[in-house]
């Protein structure tokens, strides 16, 4: 088990005491202590600081250097066949509120991974241990690989962690506040959403409600037109009647005429004007 | 002495003042023809007419790409001394002769009735295609009524791995322009079939348009209380809105950045000579039709001026508000392209977040070039400079259903603002479509091709379905290609033709004393000064020089139009084609029969008028001989 403490007390300790940090990769800034207990390890920084157990730590060292440095270095590397490279953008998703990355990110990163695997793999039971992250940058970018839990030497091939990302991605996203877009698996392309399909297109709604209404007003309006017609044409009827009735009475203008009719007052036009 | 034609009968064939009065005051008279409610609504519709989808997505065009602030210059210039005179023009002979394009020409002289066909003939042209641009609009309408709108996102393809191909290399605005809604076929040649959606909204556009119209202006007089404000009400929503979003003033402040230089290119003119002249809606035949039911005294004169006003104020509104949302558009796309470059400078060198912001791009971009210059190299940094973005400028339906759409999709409630847009663009189209449809239907039942027996319902009702069935031809795969095709040649060179003689025909064959007399009697006071040089000199040369100007650049440039090939090389660019031969055809009888129209019929009734004067000859020697004989009878009469 791996026991990270926090960088700037070891650094602190690093600058009095030589030979407490062991780093298991030279360009990075972070300092690894390899122990068997968080308490123990406490205890251990407390006696190296007093120079006791230095050959057990020694020893340890050597081992450190020897074995479980290279071990790691082999395992994730810039560029690992079995890796995958994490992007995260926080201040794009989150401006303001954006949280600072820090070692306690890095842990929870791995403790999701780790419960992505066991979701995926529902009988093998992943452990933080099980995660390795390596190459961190400050955009925040690093890359990550997957032990087996039975062996620590063998990783897990990359089709099974894509996999297992991809099945748990929502929740992942979730578990940082992120999305698709701003916490990238370089290489595992988001699953699209599935198109909503209803099951009349909206549009045909709308046109046949538009097209009800304006046939409607068409009709309303031809209807009226020829109601009014016809009422023109009753009325005109009516009308027609009674004016002949006047002109066989001899009514004009209302006006009873009797009389007889003055021959000198017809039209001599028959005859052409000289 | 004014130059003056002969015209003989010319007291024959109108009415005389004194008539005129009559007329007025009669009742009986006045049922024949129809008459405006009110004053208003005159207005309303004169106003709609000509403010229509030209003072939106023309204009602003127009004004970016001649020098912004600067093209404001001609343009005034030319509404002055063009645009006001024609309008002027047209309103006074319509109301003093009281009929419709082509009882006015005929009217003012026989030979002259085909200036009267050539209107009809253009305005049912471009009302067959006018009508499928609102087709169109309404289809984007119906689409606005979703939450996500389509046109924001590009669909997934078939087996749901990825996106549409075609989509993903142009964009989700195109993609669903091009071939969601058009379907458009890569060639004029290949007619693609009939595309159902669009009949069902060519259908839908032309029941509209005949509701409105169904009773002539009875129908239409209240239509435009809607169709012509509400346009005004949404563009004013349109300017707050716009005001309110990032990159707005940048727009605004480019269209009207005045870049003098322009003012020397004859083309500004040219252009600025064409928009007036078109926007006008002038030569349709319309104008004349809808001031013929004007009472005999309104006041011409004042309401020329107004429409003027209004229009020219309109055209520069418009241009504010829609480059308020370019601007807008404009900015984001800026944004987005140093976003994606900050980005890509960030992942490739694992910077922290922040380091990189658009203030320092350019010095950490100049820094990292120094040091790692073969890196910079291979990324492939595009330039994102924000004037090329706004100088994209894009006319016509490029700018209503691609560019706009696509700013709308980037605001906040998108599907509000995309039904405000669609509506405002329908009602603008609708009120022109109610001039351009009075431009056919008048001649129509003046050349009595309809019985008289039949109501006006089912005369408006047979030429919306005739003009609906020949509007097919725009629904087809190829028809965007068609729309333009007609837009080119339809609706240009013969319009000049028409204005020109209308010109001649009021100034020298009517007479300007006669016609000065007449305003004089309408509107109670003699046409001054501008008017009488503008009438004579100014405005009939102006219309010559455009026309000579277009005419020579039609005729000597190649005929390119351009397509949506998704198998070009340069797709999403447009490729352009050389037209195929039988499309000259084509272009001759759109742009050459209205125009041969004018000479065409007045030959026509010259050789019948000769034909007819030697019948009459004839009949007169047999006539005579008639009055011998009774003049015999009268003297045997007398004697008895």
């Amino acid at each position: 088990m791996l026991y990270r403490p926090k960088a700037d007390t070891i650094r602190r300790r690093w600058q009095n005491n030589s030979h407490i940090c062991f780093f298991t990769k030279p360009e990075s800034n972070l300092c690894w202590v390899k122990c068997t207990k968080r308490i123990a390890c406490n205890k251990q920084l407390h006696d190296l600081q007093h120079g006791q157990e230095g050959m057990l730590v020694w020893v340890l060292f050597l081992l450190c250097q020897g074995v479980a440095p290279a071990l790691t270095q082999d395992l994730c590397q810039r560029d690992a066949p079995n890796g995958y490279k994490v992007r995260i953008s926080l201040k794009t998703a989150l401006g303001e509120d954006a949280y600072e990355w820090n070692q306690s990110e890095m842990f929870f990163f791995r403790a999701t991974m780790a419960f992505a695997m066991r979701r995926h793999f529902q009988m093998e039971t992943y452990n933080v241990d099980n995660i390795i992250l390596c190459v961190q940058t400050s955009r925040v970018s690093f890359w990550f690989v997957v032990t087996s839990p039975d062996n620590a030497t063998m990783l897990i091939p990359k089709a099974d962690v894509e996999k297992a990302v991809r099945m748990a991605r929502h929740r992942i996203n979730n578990a940082f506040l992120l999305s698709d877009r701003t916490l990238e698996f370089l290489g595992i392309h988001p699953t699209l959403a599935a198109p909503v399909n209803p099951d009349t297109p909206p549009w045909l709604i709308v046109f046949g409600v538009v097209i009800g209404a304006v046939c409607a007003g068409i009709i309303a309006l031809l209807v009226s037109s020829l109601l009014q017609k016809r009422r023109k044409e009753k009325g005109m009827t009516e009308d027609g009647q009674d004016e002949e009735d006047m002109q066989v009475k001899g009514v004009e203008n209302g006006i009873n005429l009797d009389g007889t009719y003055n021959r000198g007052f017809t039209d001599d036009d028959r005859f052409t004007k000289l | 002495m004014r130059l003056q034609l002969p015209n003989p009968g010319l007291e024959d064939r109108i009415l005389s003042h004194e008539d005129l009065d009559k007329l007025e005051t009669e009742e009986a008279g006045s049922g024949d023809r129809p008459k405006w409610d009110n004053k208003t609504q005159y207005m309303l519709t004169c106003v709609g007419f000509c403010v229509g989808l030209g003072n939106v997505w023309r204009f602003p065009y127009l004004c970016q790409s001649h020098g912004g602030g600067a093209f404001m210059i001609p343009f005034l210039i030319l509404l002055v001394l063009e645009g006001v005179p024609l309008l002027h023009l047209e309103f006074a002979i319509g109301q003093r002769l009281r009929k419709g394009s082509l009882g006015v020409w005929s009217t003012i002289h026989p030979y002259l009735a085909g200036v009267g066909i050539a209107s009809m003939f253009v305005s049912l042209m471009i009302s067959l295609y006018y009508n499928t641009i609102m087709a169109w609009v309404m289809w984007y309408l119906f689409n606005s009524f979703q939450e996500t709108l389509p046109w924001s996102q590009c669909p997934l393809n078939y087996n749901l791995t990825g996106l549409v191909s075609e989509c993903e290399q142009s964009s989700p605005v195109d993609y669903f322009w091009y071939r969601e809604t058009l379907n458009t076929t890569p060639d004029i040649g290949e007619n693609g079939g009939l595309q159902w959606w669009m009949v069902l909204c060519l259908i839908s556009a032309w029941a509209v348009l005949y509701i409105c119209i169904i009773r002539g202006i009875e129908t239409t007089g209240k239509a435009v209380y809607v169709t012509s404000t509400l346009p005004y009400v949404v563009l004013s929503i349109f300017l707050i809105r716009g005001l309110t979003l990032k990159g707005s003033l940048s727009g605004v402040v480019f269209l009207f950045t005045p870049d003098l230089t322009e003012l020397t290119n004859p083309t500004t003119w040219l252009d600025a000579g064409a928009q007036v002249f078109y926007s006008f809606s002038i030569a349709f035949g319309g104008l004349i039709s809808f001031s013929s039911y004007n009472s005999v005294h309104n006041n011409c004169e004042q309401d020329a001026v107004i429409i003027s006003a209004v229009n020219g104020f309109t055209s520069v509104y418009a241009a504010t508000v829609i480059y308020t949302i370019i601007g807008f558009r404009a900015t984001e796309r800026f944004d987005n392209c140093l976003g994606g470059n900050i980005l890509t400078l960030l992942n490739t060198f694992d910077l922290p977040e922040g380091n990189v912001t658009e203030n320092n791009y350019d010095q950490v971009l100049q820094s990292l070039n120094g040091t790692h210059p073969d890196i910079i190299q291979g990324l492939n940094l595009k330039t994102c400079d924000l004037n090329t973005f706004l100088s994209e400028g894009v006319e016509g339906t490029g700018l209503a259903f691609i560019v706009f759409t696509e700013a709308i999709t980037k605001m906040p409630v998108s599907p509000v603002w995309s039904v405000l847009f669609f509506i405002m663009l329908f009602c603008l189209g609708l009120s022109s479509m109610f001039g351009n449809i009075e431009g056919v239907l008048v001649p129509l039942q003046d050349l009595g091709v309809f019985p008289k027996s039949w109501p006006k319902e089912a005369t408006t009702g047979t030429t919306c379905v005739l003009c609906c069935i020949a509007g097919l031809i725009f629904v087809q795969g190829s028809g965007n290609y068609w729309l333009s095709l007609f837009d080119s040649f339809a609706g240009s060179i013969p319009l000049l033709i028409i204005a020109f003689c209308e010109m001649v025909g009021v100034v020298y064959l009517y007479g300007i004393d006669r016609f000065n007399e007449d305003i004089k009697f309408m509107i109670g006071h003699k046409p001054n000064l501008f008017w009488q040089i503008t009438w004579r000199f100014v405005s009939p040369a102006i219309m010559f020089v455009i026309f000579v100007f277009y005419f020579i650049t039609k005729v000597t440039e190649t005929l390119l139009y351009k397509t949506w090939n998704p198998e070009s090389e340069n797709f999403p660019t447009l490729e352009e084609k050389p037209y195929p031969a039988w499309i000259y055809v084509i272009i001759f009888i759109l742009a050459g029969i209205p125009s041969l129209a004018v000479p065409g019929t007045a030959l026509y009734k010259c050789l019948r008028r000769k034909r007819d004067t030697k019948a009459e000859q004839q009949e007169l020697k047999t006539v005579s001989n008639h009055i011998d004989v009774n003049d015999k009878a009268q003297d045997g009469k007398s004697h008895t």
